[in-house]
């Protein structure tokens, strides 16, 4: 185990790929799902959004700033932070919730841990699981869609955990995110279009994705259900923030494994997760505490999936 | 007289038992919620250190070393059922809060910690005063977090409401809030060291 580090013979191909290009390609990817959110709940989505970015902006450069480290906001990484965070909370939550999320996202979920690459947890979603435990009260109250007022309404998973009778959401209306929700999970046709240019750019790939979503499919067909094998996986796929956490951010880079064996070991470690807090927990949705949860066996993930270095014993 | 004042002193911030040994960490995130209790818990605790320092120190000439630990105990558990029957005959709204946290003083690593680091080495005075800087080292650095958990978590300090129009943060009144505070003062702490150094 000498050369651990192995480099081959010249000529090599440069890439012309810089975090930066990639971290802006991800947020251009989620502007249809953004704008579909502000069309279905209102223009108080599209501040809650608005500010959110800007304190992610504002605590990376003050951070950055105050401990005099190289000021690096335009990187884009704080910008999807604001911006996945913002698409995480409900359309009609005060206006300082956001601020403090975002602070809270920034400075505790990413700048403590040494910055862009060093973070263990996805820092939106620990800002996301900060407010929740907070203030429970904003995090739960839903605006009803098209009506862009403050007429509250459950999502239907809460609806589903509370066991009234689901007034009844037709798989159209699920795709199209004609109900209540965070802003940015709702229209899962505008995240899906989104996903597919990451995955024909490459910036993800399909592996945690497919998984994550998979195993959550056949897990509550099988356990949702009246009796075993007849529960309603497409309902369970298409609603809460399964799609936006699929895609966005359980490929988030920096808190996922590194190998495609381990990938699909995390797709399929948040799959069981989400249904089992769904069906058995306490709260509606799993999707975000799933996540951070199987961001903290990555390392582990890691280490036992390492691939072998080639020629070693 | 000067080295047993050194003792005493080196517990509430060189040697802080929570912020630089980390010890004791168990009922620092249980009842860290309000002053009230982690001033209750810092007196109890402090208590049992005197008590229990003084007294090993007096009989470690007597104490077999290979069951040093169980005799230890003994002692400890001695002090421990003293402090939880006080604590249950004249305060019992406090016994109440603190619930099991209480007898868990008695695995509490700070006591046993200071038993073996320090008291079956040194004279019954310095294990006496090593004790008390100890013990009051605990209950600052307690009452330091509860407040900070009580302020957010409640808008209150001592009960008292201090900010008016405040949404409560919740999270602090949690046990992932109590570790939020402790790791940011842990590191506030490892910071200000390293700079001074």
């Amino acid at each position: 185990m000498k050369n651990n580090l192995q480099c081959s013979v010249s000529p090599h191909i440069h890439i012309n790929e810089t975090t930066a290009k990639i971290m802006w390609w991800v947020a251009a990817s989620l502007i249809p799902a953004g704008i579909a959110g502000v069309f279905i709940f209102g223009l108080n989505a599209l501040w809650v959004i608005i500010l959110s970015i800007l304190s992610a902006l504002l605590a990376e450069l003050s951070w950055q700033v105050i401990t005099k480290r190289k000021v690096t906001i335009f990187d884009g990484s704080a910008f999807l932070t604001g911006l996945i965070l913002a698409y995480n909370l409900p359309p009609g939550v005060p206006f300082w919730l956001p601020v403090v999320g975002a602070f809270f996202s920034i400075i505790i979920g990413k700048q403590l841990f040494g910055g862009l690459g060093q973070n263990i947890f996805n820092p939106a979603l620990v800002g996301r699981v900060f407010l929740m435990a907070s203030w429970p009260h904003y995090m739960t109250s839903f605006i009803r869609p098209l009506a862009y007022d403050t007429v509250t309404s459950a999502t239907p998973l809460a609806a589903l955990k509370e066991g009234k009778a689901i007034e009844h959401i037709s798989t159209l209306d699920l795709l199209l995110g004609l109900r209540g929700g965070c802003i940015g999970e709702v229209c899962i046709i505008a995240l899906l279009l989104g996903a597919v240019i990451l995955l024909i750019k490459g910036y993800i790939s399909w592996h945690i994705p497919f998984t994550y979503i998979a195993t959550t499919g056949v897990f509550t067909y099988i356990f949702a259900g009246k009796h075993l094998f007849a529960g309603d996986w497409l309902f369970h796929i298409l609603s809460g923030g399964l799609i936006l956490g699929a895609f966005f951010m359980a490929t988030d880079y920096v808190a996922t494994p590194l190998t495609r064996k381990g990938q699909i070991i995390f797709g399929i470690g948040c799959g069981l997760l989400t249904g089992v807090i769904r069906l058995w927990g306490g709260y509606p949705e799993g999707v975000a505490y799933s996540i951070l949860m199987m961001n903290a066996v990555t390392p582990l993930i890691d280490r036992y999936t390492k691939s072998r270095v080639y020629g070693a014993i | 007289m000067k080295k047993l004042f050194q003792e005493f002193i080196k517990g509430i911030i060189r040697e802080n038992p929570t912020f630089v040994l980390v010890l004791g960490l168990c009922p620092t995130l249980a009842v860290s919620v309000s002053v009230a209790n982690g001033l209750g818990m810092g007196i109890a605790a402090t208590f049992v250190l005197l008590g229990s320092s003084a007294i090993i120190s007096l009989v470690k000439k007597f104490i077999p070393d290979q069951i040093r630990i169980p005799c230890y105990i003994v002692v400890i558990a001695t002090f421990v059922t003293i402090a939880e029957l006080c604590m249950k005959a004249y305060s019992p709204v406090l016994d109440r809060a603190l619930g099991i946290y209480v007898p868990l003083i008695v695995v509490n690593c700070i006591v046993l910690g200071r038993a073996e680091a320090f008291a079956c080495k040194n004279s019954v005075a310095a294990s006496f005063f090593d004790g008390l800087g100890m013990g009051v080292g605990f209950t600052l650095a307690l009452m330091l977090i509860s407040a900070i958990r009580e302020l957010l978590g409640t808008g209150k300090i001592f009960g008292h409401t201090l900010i008016g129009s405040f949404e409560p943060v919740f999270v602090f009144g949690m046990p992932s809030g109590a570790l939020l505070v402790i790791g940011l003062l842990l590191g506030f702490f490892n910071y200000l060291k390293r700079r001074k150094a």
